[in-house]
């Protein structure tokens, strides 16, 4: 029932974001100051993560290649594979949904306990369009932010190879070209776009919508860090379920 | 001037507004007075238009609230200033974008036109000196006087304060009520206040309403809330450790 509730709630929400715009002028304004928040600072994290991860998944294959038979290059189209599939756009989303996920909904959080949302409410101002509106534009940027990941993760790759030593790098660079599908990129893409949409929103209906005081703030975040994490889960299933296998 | 006329508030099966009338004038400080749970938060956020009745009728100037379309409405609102009883204020703005915001939200000025309005405001208020201050770096005084500025900064008609010195050492109080009611007097606006804050209730309690169990028990001001003979006001009233030593006092001076 109280599942229901929030569903309806959600999407109630959804609408909302759209109705009675702010004035351009302010919203611009909040528009870039959430790039920076949410695109902006999360660069560096992602681009460690990425760097390594990429490097862990070459070794590995590297690992488990035992047989002579199988060409060195497969280690390059192995990480290529991993990493543009899922690594970058799900296990990055994941990551996300905890960094800025979390920052979402205590911000709005916040706000909402300190009558914030109240006082923009009584000036008559759409405290939904104001608040989700320019997380929502500056999320339409996290692409940008997978890309990265990828690439990154691919050079990872191509270092560990380097320094470890399984693979020469001109093998591994025939690697990430071999057998190369430009649907995967789609696909990933269209996941980016999907997962972004699911960062902006749940953490902001688990934030505007909350009750209570600092601690359930703290409560909250978690409460959306949970279900941001368990809905890009299942996006991830339903979207490779629908656009890779027919 | 507001009018309203015997409205009726429930949340699901509790009806916590029962019928209330009154009229707040222009130009003075009006007090809503009572119990914790008597209802005068919901009663104000009735006032403000958050909460609808689902009986009777306000009117603000003559404009019936209900009969009014979304566009009158919205202008209405734009004519309403509100301090929270916790300041609420934006804590991302220094305090001068705290009070410019209604300014770049509601009105069509260049940011100089801006800039000199919220100098005039926060001059009124006497904060000349924290403008680059963040909120987070005021004390709570300071706060509520930012909230008061950001309130009036776009010549409001209305004006509504919830417990607008909750928190504050009584000196700071009675600066923000005396702050409230020169605002008042000043600009002739319509004031209404909530508090439970007797000293308040002297200092500015021009016409006070006292709220029991979401009626109107007793409507009056300063000049007789201490000659009523209704015991739900003196209850009230001599609730405070305070008057009741100086109730004693003047009793055993009597003798
Ligand atoms: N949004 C709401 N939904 C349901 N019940 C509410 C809501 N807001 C207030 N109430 C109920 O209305 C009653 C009156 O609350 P209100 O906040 O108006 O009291 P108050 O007089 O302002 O008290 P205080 O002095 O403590 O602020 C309370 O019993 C409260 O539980
Ligand atoms: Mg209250």
């Amino acid at each position: 029932m109280s599942y229901l509730h929030n569903i309806g709630q959600y999407f109630l929400m959804i609408k909302q974001i759209f109705r009675k715009p702010t004035k351009w002028s302010v919203m611009r304004h909040l528009i870039l100051k959430d790039i920076d928040d949410l695109i902006i600072n999360s660069i560096g994290i992602v681009s460690f993560i990425a760097f390594f991860v990429g490097g862990v998944v070459t070794i590995q294959t590297a690992l488990n290649m035992t047989n002579p038979l199988i060409p060195k290059s497969l280690v390059g189209f192995a990480t290529r594979q991993s990493v543009i599939l899922e690594f970058a756009p799900t296990f990055i989303s994941i990551i996300m949904a905890g960094k800025v996920g979390s920052f979402i909904t205590s911000s709005i959080g916040t706000m909402r306990v300190t009558e914030q949302i109240d006082a923009l409410e009584v000036m008559g101002i759409n405290a939904i369009n104001y608040l989700v509106f320019p997380k929502f534009i500056a999320l339409m940027l996290y692409p940008f932010l997978i890309s990265i990941a990828m690439f990154l993760g691919i050079i990872g790759g191509m270092a560990a190879c380097f320094y470890g030593g399984f693979s020469s790098v001109d093998d591994y660079i025939a690697g990430i070209q071999m057998d190369f599908i430009p649907f995967h990129m789609v696909y990933a893409f269209i996941k980016t776009f999907v997962f972004a949409f699911l960062l902006a929103t749940i953490p902001s209906y688990y934030g505007y919508y909350m009750k209570g005081g600092a601690l359930e703030v703290g409560k909250a975040s978690t409460t959306s860090f949970v279900w941001t994490s368990v809905m890009i889960i299942l996006f991830n299933y339903i979207l490779t379920q629908m656009l890779l296998s027919s | 001037m507001i009018e309203v006329n015997d409205i009726h508030k429930s949340f699901g099966d509790s009806e916590i507004l029962k019928g209330i009338s009154t009229v707040f004038e222009k130009g003075k400080t009006n007090l809503i007075i009572g119990q914790s749970g008597s209802g005068k938060t919901v009663f104000l956020k009735t006032l403000l238009g958050l909460f609808i009745p689902e009986q009777g009728s306000i009117s603000y100037d003559g404009k019936i609230y209900s009969k009014l379309s979304p566009d009158q409405k919205s202008e209405l609102r734009a004519e309403m200033g509100m301090v929270f009883q916790g300041s609420a204020l934006f804590d991302s703005m220094t305090i001068a974008e705290n009070v410019k915001f209604p300014l770049r939200m509601f009105t069509k000025q260049n940011k100089s036109e801006m800039n000199d309005r919220v100098n005039i405001v926060l001059k009124r208020v006497n904060l000349d000196d924290a403008h680059n201050k963040l909120p987070s770096e005021a004390s709570g005084g300071m706060q509520k006087r930012v909230a008061i500025a950001r309130a009036i900064v776009n010549q409001p008609k209305y004006l509504f304060c919830d417990e607008p010195n909750s928190g504050l050492d009584p000196r700071t109080a009675t600066v923000i009520d005396n702050l409230i009611q020169e605002i008042t007097q000043e600009y002739d606006i319509t004031t209404v206040i909530n508090t439970h804050d007797m000293n308040s209730v002297m200092e500015i309690g021009e016409k006070i309403v006292f709220l029991k169990d979401g009626i109107k028990e007793w409507e009056g001001s300063n000049k007789n809330i201490f000659k009523t003979d209704n015991e739900a006001v003196t209850n009230f009233v001599y609730s405070s450790d305070l008057f009741q030593r100086v109730q004693k006092m003047y009793l055993e001076e009597d003798q």
